[in-house]
């Protein structure tokens, strides 16, 4: 363990003592014409093709967004798909601008990896699904259980913890993929199966029998997701956090991409702000005034990104995490202003 | 006197009847003892018990009108060929081209192009065969990347790292294969060079590459090269992965080579030797020719592997042909259509190396010097 620590954070150093001149990334991506961003590309809902060939999902969508925020066009985004191994070295040597990868933000890779996180775009966190048969109701009565795990994963050690800390004992059984972990369930080699939420509800769809397995309420695990950037360009940093935040004050404010252009005339102030119309806050981050305007305009706002990706999970927004701060979710822009 | 008589052959009869034909055949290869007939009853059961479903499943019974799952989840009993429609252009050539299949024409004729001067080495008494063998190994590839890519020809550019699928696997197969050969036989004759520090860095090199597995070759490749580049040297990862393909793939064709190198007789290089031939002239005129043609099997071999092994990159994130039918099969739209996904790419890459193999056999009949029959 220690020669591995070692290794990374020689690796870490290199990277770090190797990166290239900082700053001015959006002086780049302008240059170039296009943003270059980082996406899973195979996790449907979040980044994945459609049947055009396009990629679609939360993470990809939000990617559009920002290239519409700099450009005024959503197409002016390149993707590449990126696996969890190759993520941070892919932002942190240069390979991409924006890292919209469902990554969890944590303490760790913020300070040691070279990167830093923005605000989230999905609120995730791990879950329990059981069968009907167990009777159970609650994560606090699964002392004893088999769980099927996908090995290798963040997953696995909350799993431990949690059992741990709850003083109850389980029998995990590893499987390599998520399909496996699926299909050993559903085989009945184990009572529960543990991971991400997001990916419950899919996992549940393609059961044999969906209606004879639930998702717990409990979740043991905080998964914030949302996109990275590299550090030490804070303008930057400044600029995908604010398309971010300018999505989700558009959700809060009733502005879509259908009435966007309605919405200019409106006499609200804060709208006037968002759109552009009045105050220069698309100027103050050396973007054009109609930022905000333009990624809403061709994306949509939050609450049509999530619809159009993460609903169709089976996921509903409403009551979730994910809802709105003024409807008992945990999603809150600052003003902007 | 009596008259010449001039040797008249009577024509061959033919064989009795119960010595040919289907019957004789089946008789002698399929009952010819007791154990043989059982054997014989059984794979036929095995294979009626096999056949007919998969038939039903994948011809009579499968799907392939419309353009959503809806056909398919209306009848789940056959295969759902509409998923494959539907997701073709994307499979094959990528990302890019299923988004602008008005481009398409540009990879398909590509291939076409090479369809036309494989055919034209194929077919026997075609002049300039050399010429447009050499001209296949080098001149195409650039045509090739021009008309794909687009950017020399004034075309929408298609850049190289959203190239996908089929389009993918075989240009990274073909760069594999035309780089590590001639790398490889330099390789093959420096580890048995006089030369001491020549052989050294020969054998080092390639007992390195052979040791470490493809995987870690193609990680450090997409995850630590950059690292080492500075940020103007803009390397994408399909470029990488050429570069770790080639490496890798020389060491082990060094091996193949050296293996013919050896199977030749002291003997030639001595005749080479004292006809007054240099080391150049010696290997390339006496030795290569007869060695490389002992190891046909095992450069394709090597070919071969190198082409399945392709499908490895899809663990450093590039949509190849695999890795773009099982995203494919993933998606919202198509979950759990992953067999038909899998059989498609199966079927593809048996073409591809069948194809091969076939073409490998040929070429060993035609270089077949020796004095058998």
């Amino acid at each position: 363990m220690h020669l591995v620590k070692l290794m990374t954070g020689g690796l870490t150093a290199l990277a770090l003592a190797t990166l290239p001149a900082l700053g001015g990334t959006l002086d780049d991506v302008k240059a170039r014409g296009f943003l270059k961003c980082g996406i899973d590309g195979g996790l449907p809902g979040f980044s994945a093709p459609n049947d055009k060939g396009q990629m679609v999902g939360i993470d990809a969508d939000f990617c559009s967004g920002v290239a519409a925020a700099i450009f005024g066009d959503k197409t002016k985004v390149k993707f590449t798909t990126l696996t969890a191994k190759e993520r941070f070295t892919a932002l942190s040597s240069g390979e991409v601008d924006l890292l919209s990868r469902n990554t969890t933000a944590t303490l760790t890779r913020d300070a040691t990896l070279g990167i830093d996180f923005t605000y989230f775009n999905y609120i995730d966190g791990q879950g329990f699904l059981v069968k009907n048969s167990l009777g159970v109701k609650s994560a606090k009565e699964l002392n004893g259980a088999s769980v099927c795990v996908q090995a290798g994963t963040t997953t696995e050690l909350n799993l431990a913890d949690y059992f741990r800390v709850n003083g109850m004992t389980f029998k995990p059984i590893g499987y390599d993929t998520s399909v496996q972990t699926r299909e050993g369930f559903d085989g009945g080699s184990c009572d529960v199966l543990t991971s991400d939420k997001s990916q419950l509800a899919a996992i549940r769809s393609e059961l044999k029998d969906p209606a004879g397995a639930t998702i717990l309420p409990e979740t043991i695990s905080k998964e914030p997701l949302g996109p990275a950037v590299r550090q030490g360009d804070p303008q930057w940093r400044d600029i995908v956090t604010w398309t971010l935040y300018a999505l989700i004050t558009a959700d809060e404010l009733g502005v879509t991409s259908a009435n966007v252009d309605e919405m200019k005339k409106s006499a609200n102030p804060d709208i006037k702000r968002l759109l552009g119309v009045e105050d220069k806050m698309g100027e103050n981050l050396g973007l054009t005034n109609s930022f905000a305007y333009d990624a809403v305009k061709q994306v949509g706002n939050y609450d049509e990104l999530y619809q159009r990706s993460i609903t169709p999970l089976g996921l509903k927004r409403e009551g979730s995490v994910n809802a709105l701060w003024t409807k008992g979710g945990l999603l809150y822009a600052p003003p902007m202003r | 006197m009596a008259e010449s008589v001039v040797f008249q052959p009577i024509v061959s009869r033919p064989p009795p009847l119960s010595e040919t034909g289907l019957w004789h055949w089946a008789r002698e290869r399929l009952f010819g003892s007791v154990t043989n007939s059982l054997v014989t009853l059984i794979c036929i059961y095995i294979l009626y018990l096999l056949i007919p479903p998969m038939l039903s499943w994948a011809v009579f019974n499968a799907n392939i009108s419309g353009t959503d799952r809806s056909v398919c989840a209306a009848n789940p009993g056959g295969a759902c060929w509409t998923f494959i429609k539907v997701r073709f252009v994307q499979i094959i050539f990528g990302l890019h081209f299923g988004q602008h299949p008005e481009e398409v024409w540009r990879p398909v004729l590509g291939f076409a192009m090479l369809a036309g001067l494989f055919a034209w080495l194929l077919v026997p008494r075609t002049p300039y065969k050399v010429q447009v063998g050499l001209f296949t190994l080098f001149g195409f590839p650039f045509i090739a990347y021009a008309l794909i890519q687009g950017e020399w020809l004034g075309l929408p550019i298609a850049p190289t790292n959203e190239w996908g699928g089929f389009l993918l696997t075989f240009t990274l197969a073909s760069v594999g294969m035309v780089f590590a050969l001639p790398l490889g036989i330099i390789l093959a004759l420096g580890r048995r060079s006089n030369l001491p520090i020549i052989r050294a860095i020969s054998i080092a090199y390639i007992e390195l590459w052979r040791g470490a597995p493809l995987i870690t070759v193609l990680f450090m490749a997409s995850v630590m090269l950059p690292l080492f580049f500075s940020h103007e040297i803009d390397l994408n990862k399909v470029v990488r992965a050429m570069i770790g393909i080639s490496l890798f793939q020389s060491a082990y064709m060094a091996e193949a080579v050296r293996g013919g190198l050896q199977a030749i007789p002291r003997g030639q290089y001595e005749a080479a030797d004292s006809l007054g031939l240099g080391y150049w002239k010696k290997m390339g005129l006496i030795i290569l020719p007869q060695s490389l043609k002992i190891s046909i099997p095992s450069i394709v071999n090597t070919y071969m592997t190198l082409f399945k092994d392709t499908s490895l990159v899809a663990i450093i994130g590039l949509l190849d042909l695999l890795n773009m039918a099982q995203t494919a099969s993933r998606s919202l739209e198509w979950k759990g259509y992953d067999f038909e996904a899998y059989v498609f790419a199966a079927s593809i890459y048996w073409v591809c190396t069948y194809s091969m193999s076939r073409y490998s056999q040929h070429i060993e009949r035609k270089l077949d010097t020796s004095k058998r029959g």
